[in-house]
C-alpha cells in the first residue's frame, strides 16, 4: 500500500474552549478527490485551515506524503508550498492584476523569473478559457471568473494537492457550473484534492469519497453512491433529508 | 438623468420640472445672493462697531504688513522646508513602526511590544515637552559625534512624535484589509514580512490616504512648534516684529501665509474621499 498523499490522526481544535475538531482521522491516498459535506459551522473549514497550518491544531497529527507537518521546528511555509487553498471569497488580491495575482507567489516564494512565471501564468489562464483576463483588476470579473483566477493562482506553484473551502457558496447560481467545470478538469489530470462543499450533486459526481462531517468528527465516509443513497447514520440521513427539501439535491 | 428630466421638459413659464442644468444655476444663484447679503451684515456690523479702528490698527495695518512681510516669508520658507523633510521621515519611519507591530506570532514578540512602546509614551507625551526635551536637553549634551543643532532635534522631535500617531492610523489601514487576504497571501507560501508588504500595505494605503492628508495639514501648522527653540521661522519672525514694534499685523501675515498652504490641501482631501467613497461605491454595485 502506498504512503498516503495527506493523513490526519486524531486532530482536534476547539476555538476559545469551543470544540470544532474533535478527533478526526482522514486517509487520502494520491489523486483521491475526496468531498467534506455537512451543515454550516461543523468545521469543514476549519479543517482545511488546519491542513494549510493556518490554524494550529491542539492535538494530533497531520502527515503530507507521511511526514509529520504539524511536529515542531516545520517550517510552515514549506508545507504551504507544496499545497494550493482556495476559500469561499476574497481570495483575489484587488490592487493587483489577474497576471500578478498569478505570478506573485512563483516570483518571491519559487523564485521564478518574471518572464517565466508569466508564461506559465498565460499558459494556465488559456487552459481554462480566461486568457484575455490577464490584465484586468479582479473587480472587473464575474465571481465565477474571480474564482476561477483563484483557483490557477494556486495551480501556478504546482500544487500536490488542492484544498477547495466552498468555492461556489458565495456564487450567483449561474456562475457555480463554470467553477465546477474547472474542478472537475482538474480531477482528470489527477490532481488530490479536499473539497469542503454544499453542492450535493456536484459531490456525487466528482467525490471518490464523501465525508460528512457533525459534531467535530466524521461521522460517516465512503463512496458517493453510498452515502447519498443508504447512508448508514440517522444524522447523515436527517441532514441529506434536509438538502433535498431545500431542493439542492 | 439629465438628458431623460430634460427631454421631458415642456415649453412655457409655469414648468413643474425644472431641467437639473436650470436647478443648478438657480441654487448657485442662491448661494451667491444669500452669501452677499450675510458677508454684507457682518461686515458692516464690524466695520461699524466703536472698536474697530483699534482692531484695525493693531492687526489689519496695511503699513505693518508690508513692513513685516519679507521677514515672515522667509520664515514661513524655513517651515516649509521643515514640513516637507518632516513629513516624508514621518510616512516611512511610521509605516515601518505599523509593519513591525502587525507582525503575528510569538517569535516577534519583543518587536512587536518595542512598537507598542514607542507609540504608547509618545502618545501620551505633550509633543512641545518633546520639542524641549530634545531641542535644548540634546545639544547642552555636546555630545561627539551628535548634531548639535536646535533645528535638528526640534525637526527630530516633530519626526518621533507625529511618526507615532501616523504609525496607528497605518495599523488600522492594515487591520481594515479582510482576513482572506492576509490567508490567502500565506496559503500561497509568502512569509508574514511579505505579506504584509505586498498584499496588506498596498491596500491599507488605499484605505488611509484622507487620514494620512488630514495629518499632513495638522504637521503643516505644527512645524512653526519649533520657534520655541528660538529657531527664525515664520511665527518667529512674526514675534520678533511684534516685539519690536506693539503690533501685531506681523501675526496675521504668518496666519495668511498658513492658511494659503493648507486650505487647498484640505479642499484636496476632501476631493480625493469623496471621489474614492464614489469609487467604492461604484465597484459594490
Amino acid at each position: 500500500m502506498t504512503v498516503p498523499k495527506l493523513e490526519l490522526r486524531d486532530v482536534r481544535k476547539a476555538f476559545d474552549g469551543t470544540p470544532v475538531l474533535e478527533g478526526i482521522d482522514l486517509v487520502v491516498r494520491p489523486h483521491d478527490v475526496i468531498c467534506l459535506i455537512g451543515a454550516s459551522g461543523s468545521g469543514k473549514s476549519t479543517l482545511l485551515k488546519c491542513v494549510n497550518l493556518l490554524v494550529p491544531i491542539d492535538e494530533g497529527q497531520i502527515l503530507l506524503d507521511g511526514e509529520d507537518i504539524t511536529a515542531p521546528g516545520v517550517n510552515p511555509n514549506r508545507v504551504r508550498e507544496r499545497m494550493g487553498i482556495v476559500f469561499q471569497r476574497f481570495n483575489l488580491f484587488p490592487h493587483m492584476t489577474v497576471l500578478d495575482n498569478i505570478t506573485l507567489a512563483p516570483r518571491k516564494v519559487h523564485g521564478a523569473t518574471r518572464d517565466e512565471a508569466e508564461a506559465r501564468a498565460r499558459e494556465l489562464l488559456g487552459r481554462f478559457g480566461l486568457e484575455d483576463k490577464a490584465d484586468e483588476y479582479p473587480d472587473r470579473l464575474s465571481g465565477g471568473q474571480q474564482q476561477r483566477v483563484a483557483i490557477i493562482r494556486s495551480l501556478a506553484t504546482d500544487p500536490e494537492l488542492m484544498l477547495l473551502d466552498e468555492v461556489t457558496s458565495a456564487l450567483d447560481p449561474e456562475l457555480i457550473a463554470e467553477v465546477l467545470d474547472v474542478i472537475r478538469d482538474l480531477k482528470s489530470a489527477g490532481m488530490t484534492m479536499l473539497i469542503a462543499t454544499h453542492e450535493m450533486g456536484f459531490a456525487r459526481d466528482v467525490a471518490d469519497r464523501v465525508c460528512f462531517l457533525d459534531g467535530g468528527v466524521i461521522l460517516e465516509q465512503g463512496p458517493p453512491a453510498e452515502i447519498f443513497a443508504r447512508p448508514r447514520e440517522e444524522r447523515t440521513r436527517r441532514f441529506l433529508q434536509r438538502i433535498v427539501e431545500a431542493g439542492r439535491l | 438623468m439629465r438628458a431623460s428630466r430634460s427631454g421631458r421638459r415642456g415649453p412655457g413659464l409655469f414648468r413643474s420640472r425644472r431641467s437639473g442644468r436650470e436647478e443648478g444655476a438657480r441654487a448657485a444663484l442662491v448661494a451667491f445672493v444669500s452669501s452677499i447679503v450675510f458677508l454684507a451684515v457682518v461686515g458692516w456690523v464690524v466695520l461699524t462697531s466703536e472698536a474697530w479702528p483699534a482692531v484695525q490698527r493693531q492687526f489689519f495695518s496695511w503699513d505693518h504688513l508690508v513692513a513685516s512681510w519679507p521677514a515672515v516669508l522667509g520664515g514661513f520658507w524655513l517651515d516649509v522646508r521643515m514640513f516637507l523633510v518632516a513629513e516624508v521621515l514621518i510616512l516611512v519611519i511610521a509605516l515601518v513602526v505599523a509593519m513591525i507591530r502587525s507582525l503575528r506570532g510569538p517569535a516577534f514578540f519583543p518587536l512587536r511590544a518595542l512598537a507598542v512602546v514607542y507609540i504608547d509614551f509618545i502618545r501620551g507625551v505633550p509633543i512641545i515637552l518633546l520639542i524641549l526635551l530634545l531641542g535644548f536637553g540634546v545639544p547642552a549634551l555636546q555630545l561627539p559625534g551628535v548634531p548639535n543643532s536646535p533645528l535638528f532635534w526640534g525637526l527630530a522631535a516633530l519626526v518621533i512624535s507625529y511618526s507615532a500617531y501616523t504609525a496607528e492610523v497605518y495599523r488600522a489601514g492594515i487591520e481594515s484589509v479582510h482576513e482572506s487576504q492576509r490567508m490567502s497571501a500565506r496559503s500561497l507560501g509568502l512569509t508574514q514580512m511579505q505579506t504584509i508588504r505586498y498584499v496588506l500595505v498596498p491596500q491599507a494605503i488605499r484605505n488611509v490616504v484622507p487620514a494620512l492628508l488630514n495629518g499632513l495639514i495638522s504637521l503643516q501648522k505644527d512645524v512653526a512648534l519649533v520657534f520655541i527653540l528660538g529657531i527664525r521661522e515664520g511665527v518667529r519672525e512674526a514675534q520678533i516684529y511684534t516685539a519690536r514694534t506693539f503690533n501685531y499685523t506681523s501675526y496675521v501675515a504668518a496666519t495668511i501665509l498658513f492658511l494659503l498652504v493648507s486650505i487647498p490641501v484640505a479642499r484636496f482631501t476632501d476631493w480625493y474621499t469623496e471621489r474614492d467613497r464614489r469609487r467604492k461605491q461604484a465597484v459594490s454595485t
